[in-house]
């Protein structure tokens, strides 16, 4: 008798209420929607998400790298109960945070990564993050950790979280730290802000389909390739041509 | 006393550079002197203001010296916190007017990022004085926050003023590919809007974020020359045409009235009377606006407006390109970014473009004469630069 194997390495997801969209109105004055993107919005992510692999800067390659495989592993039915959040101005993807619920009381929040840097972006979307969890659907806490020190800042420092260091993350590695239902309380109205409804027009233009990043992370321009080029092997400049052109001389 | 040209500048971007501090500083020197025509210098001074602690690297002047294979040219690091940039051009300006060198390349440059920003601070904090402020945490930013509430109360200067200050430095950045900040920031994003406050959250009440200046890295140089050199080099001749250096307490509290920057007041004037000319003589300015209190305080402590007037001719628009006296076209401290010991020769940079017309979106129409305000400590220790076309 055949076996479907699919049957039993695909989890069933668990029925929670969906995340709300939001609007931020950011430092620019422009609002940044922030909705939840179906499975089947994922391929339109990947794209965005690869180039960063290659990003080694800030970790941004890390943590690329992780969500590119949470991504893939949702869209390909092989993570329970995961979520996937993305922040869009004026259609343009900004910024993907996703996270996962272990069970009704507790959340497990995976990975923010922001594709506009400089505005908070990844800041806001990660405090729909933790909306989600804890007002949306009703958890005690989520578990929370860093893999850079902007992330350590952002998470850590900003919303003062709790040690939880005997309790190992999903991500492994890092000491985890929790954002519980009073700390949220706490950051609500400064670090968790934004409005609902969002207004039929910005909600339209991000469903529309979800644009390219305006200005992604680059690699950091080698400003000072020009001078290499006429660097010798001694890393000694050669700028004294047409006049003797030896050091020292 | 001779007369002294700038004849050659470079700089790198402000931004996060991931180089030896040495390179940073020689980038911006191979372009000042490539723009200048030069290769050998008589006397090279490098600005810098913390590298034994922020880099490991102590002498930084002999460093770059060789870097740039310039020996024998004298050297010599000149340290004099964020002030250390135009302090090291008044060496320039000494040497040349003296007679004692008829080149001299001032380079300026700081690498920041090397160390996290908590570091960054404590490092600048150590500028302040070490009994009576700096043991009590007292930083730069907590500083400027007590002035700010203190000029605030006194002369009706409200957070608002302090916004449009952070909007024109920002607006003026996106025009100089070299800034630090690209970034447009409006009203409503930072001070109106309902996320106003998590946007732009406060810093030292009542600076917030957008008040305050980014930690960045950077070079920049200018090659000064006697008045027979630049005439054969065929470059717009820009003459620094006055310098001026004051000092006040070192302590902030130590001064009779806080909110006056004596330091600055007198510089400027001492500039404005080498040069020979008035306030409203000046086309363009780069003043130092590492919090955005300072450039409204300093537009009127170097004459531009009357005391507790500066906000008020920033609300009509008179500090904005096509204004009055525009400031801070490069962005200022405040978005083309604060790698401190480059910073003054960041700015007399700005104002040599400004004059050789070289400025593109952001030049001033016709601007003949313009001053720099480099400002170090708080406001302890001040140099005033005016250059003028001729």
């Amino acid at each position: 008798m055949p076996v479907d194997l699919e049957k039993i390495l695909r989890p069933v997801d668990n029925p929670f209420a969906p995340y709300p969209p939001k609007v931020v109105a950011l430092a620019t004055g422009q609002p940044m929607v922030i909705r939840q993107v179906d499975r089947d919005d994922i391929p339109d992510l990947l794209p965005h998400v690869e180039p960063l692999l290659h990003h080694e800067r800030d970790y941004y390659d890390v943590v690329a790298a992780r969500v590119y495989s949470e991504l893939l592993g949702h869209y390909k039915y092989r993570y329970q109960d995961q979520y996937v959040l993305v922040g869009q101005i004026d259609g343009h993807l900004a910024a993907i945070v996703n996270g996962r619920f272990v069970n009704k009381k507790l959340g497990m929040s995976l990975h923010t990564l922001a594709m506009h840097r400089g505005l908070r972006v990844g800041a806001h979307c990660f405090a729909a993050k933790m909306e989600y969890h804890i007002d949306i659907v009703g958890q005690d806490e989520v578990l929370v950790v860093a893999e850079s020190p902007i992330g350590f800042r952002r998470w850590m420092i900003e919303y003062q979280l709790e040690k939880r260091y005997e309790v190992p993350h999903e991500l492994g590695g890092v000491p985890s730290y929790a954002l519980t239902r009073a700390l949220f309380d706490k950051a609500r109205g400064s670090l968790i802000v934004g409005k609902r409804p969002v207004s039929a027009a910005l909600l339209n233009k991000a469903q529309a389909g979800i644009l390219p990043p305006t200005d992604p992370p680059k690699a950091a321009p080698d400003f000072l390739a020009a001078t290499r080029s006429v660097y010798d092997s001694t890393g000694t400049a050669r700028i004294r041509k047409g006049k003797g052109g030896e050091r020292h001389a | 006393m001779r007369e002294v040209y700038a004849v050659g500048i470079g700089i790198t971007s402000f931004t996060r550079l991931e180089y030896p501090l040495v390179e940073i500083a020689g980038y911006a020197s191979i372009l000042a002197l490539k723009d200048a025509g030069l290769d050998q210098v008589d006397q090279v001074y490098l600005a810098n203001m913390a590298a034994a602690r922020l880099n490991h690297q102590t002498a930084v002047a002999s460093a770059l010296v060789d870097h740039l294979n310039l020996q024998p040219a004298g050297a010599a690091t000149i340290e004099n916190g964020p002030a250390s940039g135009a302090a090291a051009i008044k060496e320039g300006f000494q040497a040349i007017a003296s007679g004692m060198a008829d080149t001299v390349m001032v380079t300026g440059a700081e690498r920041m990022s090397e160390v996290n920003q908590l570091e960054a601070t404590d490092v600048v904090a150590s500028l302040s004085h070490p009994l009576s402020e700096a043991i009590y945490g007292v930083t730069l930013p907590s500083l400027a926050g007590m002035f700010t509430r203190l000029y605030m109360e006194k002369y009706g200067v409200t957070r608002r003023h302090l916004a449009l200050v952070a909007i024109k430095n920002h607006a003026n950045a996106l025009m100089n590919p070299f800034a630090h900040v690209q970034t447009a920031i409006s009203l409503e994003g930072i001070l109106d809007g309902p996320d106003a406050p998590t946007n732009n959250p406060i810093i030292a009440d009542p600076l917030h974020f957008f008040d305050v200046c980014p930690v960045s890295d950077g070079g920049a140089c200018v090659i000064l020359a006697s008045a027979e050199v630049a005439k054969k080099l065929k470059k717009p001749l820009i003459r620094l045409a006055g310098v001026g250096q004051a000092t006040d307490t070192h302590a902030v509290h130590e001064r009779e009235n806080p909110t006056d920057l004596l330091a600055v007041r007198l510089a400027a004037r001492k500039a404005y009377e080498m040069a020979g000319i008035k306030p409203a003589d000046v086309d363009v300015a780069e003043l130092h606006d590492a919090f955005t209190i300072l450039e409204i305080a300093e537009s009127e402590e170097v004459g531009f407006f009357k005391k507790g007037e500066g906000h008020l001719a920033l609300e009509q628009g008179e500090t904005k390109i096509g204004g009055k006296i525009p400031i801070n076209t490069s962005g200022g401290l405040k978005a083309k970014g604060h790698p401190v010991g480059a910073t003054g020769v960041g700015q007399a940079h700005e104002i040599v473009t400004q004059l050789r017309g070289a400025g593109f979106k952001r030049q001033v129409k016709n601007a003949k004469v313009g001053l720099t305000l480099n400002f170090g400590g708080f406001g302890n220790n001040v140099v005033c630069l005016v250059f003028a076309k001729e």
